[in-house]
């Protein structure tokens, strides 16, 4: 078995807190040496790191796929080969498919081919209601022995608080963890935009921070009572925020996501009616963004996810109301959340860390660090690197993002999975 | 060409307006300038609307106006229709029926079939808001928006303030206030904007649930009551109630919110002083508005409008056909 080295690269890894120049040693897919004393063994096929910083591969916990039922969106294959373009090493992958993952064999199918087909780890979640109704719960502790990292009810939270009291309660005997979409579907109803005078005067229904604030208490408290472990999956708003400091300050079980589009843009993107900038939850104020990337400073928000979720032209391309929410997002999560460092907004560590060894510590993964005896999953980056980003050269099937044309700084060099390289090199 | 009617030269009016835009999408799209322009520049047709001359003009002759609805509207329609037929264009309605297809998809195939046809002037109406917008960028004419959505309508707000101008001498100075669903209401939204840039004082009265967010920002005053809001109005604007985008529950009944919010001789009196009464149409009679106010022709603007409405859309049209004819897509 051949050795592979990268030599004399910045090394950042946030598990250990480690920043500096060193090299890695990498034999059968793991790590097993590193630091400024590793060496390269005679024979080793060495990656001159020089001049580049090396990060732990990303995990990121919510990438809608279109595979099974929706294929023309996105497959397994091209959403890992978008993923290796964009440092993204783990793929947790949502169960809102066609059929809902909410089964073991599914749940067995989405492993088996993405073992096969994807070229970066892919991770399935499951359904936490059966279809996604939000009625019945899935056989949680079956489908965690199956495989599944995540239960999550997609995009559709569930109003039946005895439900979600119930799955939260069940599943903490698994220490299974829920993902779950804290917005009150009727204040949702119809709304498109961030309730503000931006779309009142655009004549936009909005969806009120209120309707998020509301389910973050309530599942806070259903955390709270149940002793299950929550993760209030991809908050937007800053008033969220209240009832999960709250939370966490009483050593409830609970954690918090963040997309990284909520992190680096406003509702201002709505301007021109753009459907790119349209996401659920809505884009929200200036001032929203700023509490979030407090929250991410701070520690509050654990994560920062893709929420990658393609949508062809025939989806998008449509009168505001009518058109789909969601951003292709695998290959813009990583340059776009370095931004967030080199604006000055959160230190590179903590940046890096939200998207590591955080989501692999909520998920139970031994990835998402630089460390002996880790899963050689690792991206080689130029972290100063400024490039246009150019929504034509995409990987994923739907080209669907709000950053094309936008100035980036910080470019994937290469991505390796278990030692392999599955992107540039 | 501009219209020869008698005017000596140099008067104000003559000339057609110029606009900067070769579409008219929102009245945010105007400036002070360029509106008053096009409101004097209307003046000057009424007298062919009203048949006081004669009722043709040549110089749109050889356009293509195309009326594109995707909602239903009498009014609008056949206002732009007459607007385009009296100067000379070649009108053609199309009345795209929203049901099986998808909506959106409708929008763009039509624009891009419709693009093939290389019209001048495209009218279009469609339930989304920013709809006419997106239109824009997809054909090579000039779009005007005939109302998107719960956006504007901004010829709507042109013909009122013409309107107002014809009845009262004056748009500046004057106080306006526009009562029933704001939230829901496109031509509100022009309006506020319109009367706003012209100097007026404009007034919002509404029941809080029909007033959208951050209406406090607009520039106009608001009010949740009648009797506090129309005190000194020079003119009450009375919006329709959307009954079709009423499911949800905004007011408790129409019966409530005609005792609190609908206009009668007696709401009419808070006024204290002598208030000419607008409504874009169609009304709800007893809804929104009594029909003994709707009818009286002392203060009711309501006829008015509609014919003020042909007018102007002949001035916005001439003004955006200036901007030269389709000469179709670069091959």
């Amino acid at each position: 078995m051949t050795a592979t080295f990268i030599a004399g690269a910045r090394i950042v890894d946030p598990a250990s807190r480690t920043d500096a120049v060193g090299g890695v040693l990498i034999e059968n897919g793991v790590i097993v040496d590193i630091g400024a004393k590793a060496k390269a063994p005679a024979g080793a096929a060495v990656i001159d790191g020089a001049g580049k910083t090396l990060i732990p591969g990303l995990v990121d916990m919510r990438v809608v796929i279109g595979e099974p039922g929706a294929e023309h969106k996105e497959t397994l294959k091209s959403a890992g080969r978008a993923a290796a373009a964009g440092g993204v090493t783990t793929m947790v992958v949502m169960p809102n498919t066609d059929p809902v993952i909410d089964d073991v064999s599914l749940v067995d199918f989405i492993k088996r081919r993405g073992e096969a087909r994807a070229g970066v780890r892919v991770l399935p979640s499951a359904a936490l209601t059966k279809h996604l109704d939000g009625e019945l719960m899935t056989e949680i502790g079956l489908l965690a022995e199956a495989g599944a990292v995540l239960f999550s009810n997609g995009d559709r939270p569930i109003v039946d608080s005895r439900v979600l009291r119930r799955a939260l309660a069940y599943s903490s005997a698994f220490g299974a963890l829920i993902a779950h979409r804290p917005e009150d579907p009727f204040l949702a109803t119809g709304g498109v935009a961030h309730e503000s005078a931006l779309a009142g005067r655009m004549g936009l229904a909005g969806v009120p921070a209120a309707a998020e604030r509301i389910y973050a208490e309530r599942d806070c408290a259903l955390a709270e009572i149940t002793g299950g472990r929550l993760l209030l999956d991809m908050l937007s708003s800053a008033q969220a925020l209240g009832p999960l400091r709250r939370a966490k300050e009483a050593g409830v079980r609970v954690h918090a996501s963040v997309s990284i589009h909520h992190l680096t843009l406003n509702e201002l993107e709505l301007n021109d009616y753009r459907t790119f900038a349209k996401f659920s939850p809505p884009l929200r104020s200036e001032d929203d963004r700023q509490a979030l990337i407090a929250g991410l400073r701070d520690g509050l928000i654990d994560v920062i996810v893709s929420g990658h979720d393609p949508r062809p032209p025939e989806e998008k391309r449509l009168p505001f109301d009518e058109a789909a929410f969601g951003a292709s997002a695998l290959e813009t999560l990583l340059p776009a959340a370095l931004g967030l460092y080199h604006a000055g907004d959160v230190p590179l560590m903590d940046v890096i860390a939200a998207m590591t060894s955080r989501p692999a510590d909520l998920l139970g993964l031994d990835q998402g660090r630089l460390a002996k005896g880790a899963p050689a999953d690792m991206v080689l980056i130029d972290l100063d690197a400024p490039f246009k980003f150019d929504a034509e050269k995409m990987l994923s099937k739907c080209r669907n993002t709000p950053f094309d044309g936008r100035l980036m700084q910080g470019r994937v060099v290469r991505t390796l999975v278990g030692g392999e390289t599955v992107f540039g090199g | 060409m501009p219209i020869t009617d008698g005017d000596t030269q140099g008067e104000v009016g003559l000339a057609p307006a110029v606009v900067r835009h070769r579409h008219l999408l929102a009245i945010d799209d105007l400036t002070r300038f360029e509106a008053e322009a096009l409101i004097t520049r209307a003046e000057k047709f009424i007298p062919l609307v009203e048949g006081h001359e004669k009722k043709k003009t040549d110089t749109l002759r050889g356009r293509t106006l195309i009326n594109l609805f995707f909602e239903n509207s009498t009014r609008t329609q056949s206002s732009f229709e007459l607007a385009g037929k009296r100067m000379g264009a070649d009108v053609v309605n199309m009345s795209v029926r929203s049901s099986s297809v998808a909506k959106g998809e409708t929008l763009m195939d039509t624009a891009a079939t419709l693009n093939a046809m290389a019209p001048d002037l495209l009218v279009v109406r469609h339930g989304a808001s920013g709809a006419a917008r997106l239109l824009s960028r997809k054909v090579d004419c000039s779009v005007i928006n005939a109302g998107d959505g719960t956006h504007e309508h901004p010829t709507q707000a042109l013909l009122d303030a013409l309107t107002m101008k014809r009845a009262l001498g004056r748009v500046e100075g004057l106080t306006v206030a526009i009562c029933g669903d704001v939230l829901h209401s496109r031509v509100a939204r022009s309006n506020v904007r319109l009367l706003s840039l012209l100097g007026a004082n404009v007034r919002l009265i509404s029941p809080p649930t029909l007033l959208p967010a951050g209406v406090r920002d607009w520039g106009a005053d608001v009010f949740t009551s009648m009797k506090e809001g129309l005190p000194g109005a020079d003119v009450v604007m009375m919006l329709r109630v959307q009954l079709e985008r009423m499911q949800g529950g905004f007011i408790p009944s129409q019966r409530e919110f005609f005792w609190f919010y609908g206009l009668d001789a007696e709401k009419l009196a808070l006024t204290g002083k002598k208030t000419l009464v607008m409504h874009p149409g169609p009304m709800n009679r007893g809804v929104e508005i009594d029909s003994a106010i709707a009818d009286d022709k002392a203060v009711s603007l309501i006829e008015r409008q509609v014919r003020m409405g042909v007018a102007l859309r002949m001035a916005v049209l001439e003004a955006l056909a200036a901007h030269g004819a389709n000469e179709g897509p670069e091959e």
